[in-house]
């Protein structure tokens, strides 16, 4: 349990997978602007990273690496990926259709996400077996929940800059990148937080978490 | 041969089984597209131009079917798709405002020799921002034709140096006032209609060193007219359209000759 929890966090915080491994800038700048549309935006890719995660883990644990198949783990990937956005597309213009059109175009974005096909392909790196499977779903969740965070964090300073008088050569997108430059370094700040929280259960912290 | 044939065994599979769930899926959560947008879609004339102020005609149709926008706001389509569209909506249509672009600066026969040997980019906007310009007239048509660029029907060209809007193309999409670096060009009514073409702010005695047709301020205009339609501000006179009764009495009395009536 407790190893759970600290894949959780460290997937949250210290691996935030938009403000420490760098993936998913893309809807990272396009989509935070505006609060309400970032939240949307995360909860959309964290469904996706989670549903793709239960999807292609045991595909590659069970069908491709017992036949040495390995290598076809990223078309496979790209495949279950594009598929479940189509779905939750579908999913969101039927149920949730203000939703679906402030998401715009960065919704059938997420299939080209970086974010979630790395996570797919990273968790089939660090985790072995369908024993980890339930690691595999952690881990692809709590990234899914700090793609939410870093999105939420970042519409806040987004909206704060709308406020400011920014020099002109800065304005639009130079000031966001530096923004979000700050944002990252503040997040780096997390480092070795994992370890504090769960002292006792340092020896059962994957390597690569730390 | 196995090693090949498996990988692509596999992968069809999967990709089978994931089409045929999103064709379950896409039956299943089918949405209804709303008949009415479809209409008022087609009774727009599709030439996206943004004049309505929406970024297509789609977005202007689902406007005015969800959110109750004006059916009279294309001015391309002008009378006969208000009316359509009204028809479709049940609604009255409204008084068509058509309007057209018209460049409000006819350049300068005698003009003095230009300020800069400017040789930037060949564009307005470029050599708007490089001080004001190169002509003596800041406020006057740079004749790079960025508005020819931003005509989506063609109905601008540039005739001795000045653009001209052809009235019987332009559809009134007014896409090129917001190319217009200088923001010279303006709306007119479609119809009959005086027109003030100079949009010069300077003192009399400062606009006729750089140009003999410019509106000096002198508001002889103003005077003559018996409608009270026109305004000098700024040393500009300004014609109300809505005002006017095209009498013509202040093209006469324009003793730079830059009041000209348009049809």
């Amino acid at each position: 349990m407790k190893e759970l929890l600290v894949i959780l966090f460290s997937a949250i915080l210290t691996n935030n997978v938009v403000l420490s491994r760098f993936m998913g800038i893309c809807p990272f700048l396009g989509v935070s602007n505006k609060t309400k549309s970032a939240v949307g935006m995360g909860i959309a890719v964290t469904v996706v990273i989670a549903i793709s995660t239960i999807v292609t883990y045991p595909i590659s644990t069970l069908i491709l690496a017992p036949n040495g198949l390995s290598f076809l783990n990223t078309i496979v990937f790209i495949l279950v990926i594009a598929s479940f956005v189509q779905l939750l597309e579908m999913v969101l213009k039927k149920f949730m259709p203000p939703l679906y059109s402030a998401l715009g175009i960065y919704l059938p974005l997420i299939t080209t996400n970086c974010a979630v096909l790395g996570i797919t392909l990273i968790n089939i790196e660090d985790f072995s077996g369908m024993g980890e499977f339930g690691h595999a779903i952690v881990n692809a969740v709590g990234t899914g929940l700090g793609f939410l965070i870093a999105m939420v964090i970042f519409s806040g300073v987004r909206t704060r800059l709308n406020c400011v008088k920014i020099p002109k050569c800065f304005q639009g997108l130079p000031i966001t990148l530096v923004a979000a430059a700050i944002v990252a370094i503040s997040f780096m700040g997390f480092s070795g937080v994992i370890d504090g929280i769960f002292a006792s259960a340092s020896e059962s912290i994957p390597f690569f978490l730390k | 041969m196995n090693e090949i044939i498996f990988p692509v065994i596999i992968v069809s599979v999967l990709a089978l089984f994931f089409g045929i769930l999103l064709v379950f899926a896409s039956k299943k959560l089918a949405v209804e597209a709303d008949e009415t947008v479809t209409n008022v879609r087609n009774a727009l004339p599709g030439a996206n131009c943004g004049g309505c102020g929406y970024a297509s005609c789609d977005s202007y149709a689902e406007a005015i079917v969800k959110d109750g926008a004006p059916v009279n706001a294309c001015g391309v389509g002008g009378k006969t798709a208000a009316d359509a569209i009204a028809a479709i909506m049940g609604v009255e249509a409204g008084e068509q405002k058509e309007v057209r672009a018209y460049v409000c600066c006819h350049g300068c026969a005698e003009k003095p020799e230009d300020l800069l040997d400017y040789r930037g980019i060949k564009s307005c906007r470029a050599v708007a921002d490089f001080y004001g310009g190169r002509e003596n007239c800041t406020y006057g048509c740079t004749g790079y034709g960025d508005c020819v660029a931003a005509c989506p029907f063609g109905a601008i060209s540039i005739k001795n140096s000045v653009a001209v809007v052809d009235n019987s193309i332009c559809a009134g999409c007014l896409a090129c006032l917001n190319a217009c670096p200088k923001g010279i060009i303006s709306t007119v009514p479609a119809a009959k209609a005086y027109i003030v073409a100079c949009r010069n702010h300077e003192q009399g005695k400062y606009t006729r060193v750089s140009c003999t047709h410019g509106c000096i301020g002198c508001k002889k205009c103003e005077k003559a007219c018996e409608a009270g339609a026109i305004t000098v501000d700024g040393f500009l006179a300004k014609i109300d359209h809505s005002k006017c009764t095209l009498c013509g009495a202040c093209a006469e009395g324009c003793p730079v000759h830059c009041i000209y009536f348009v049809e």
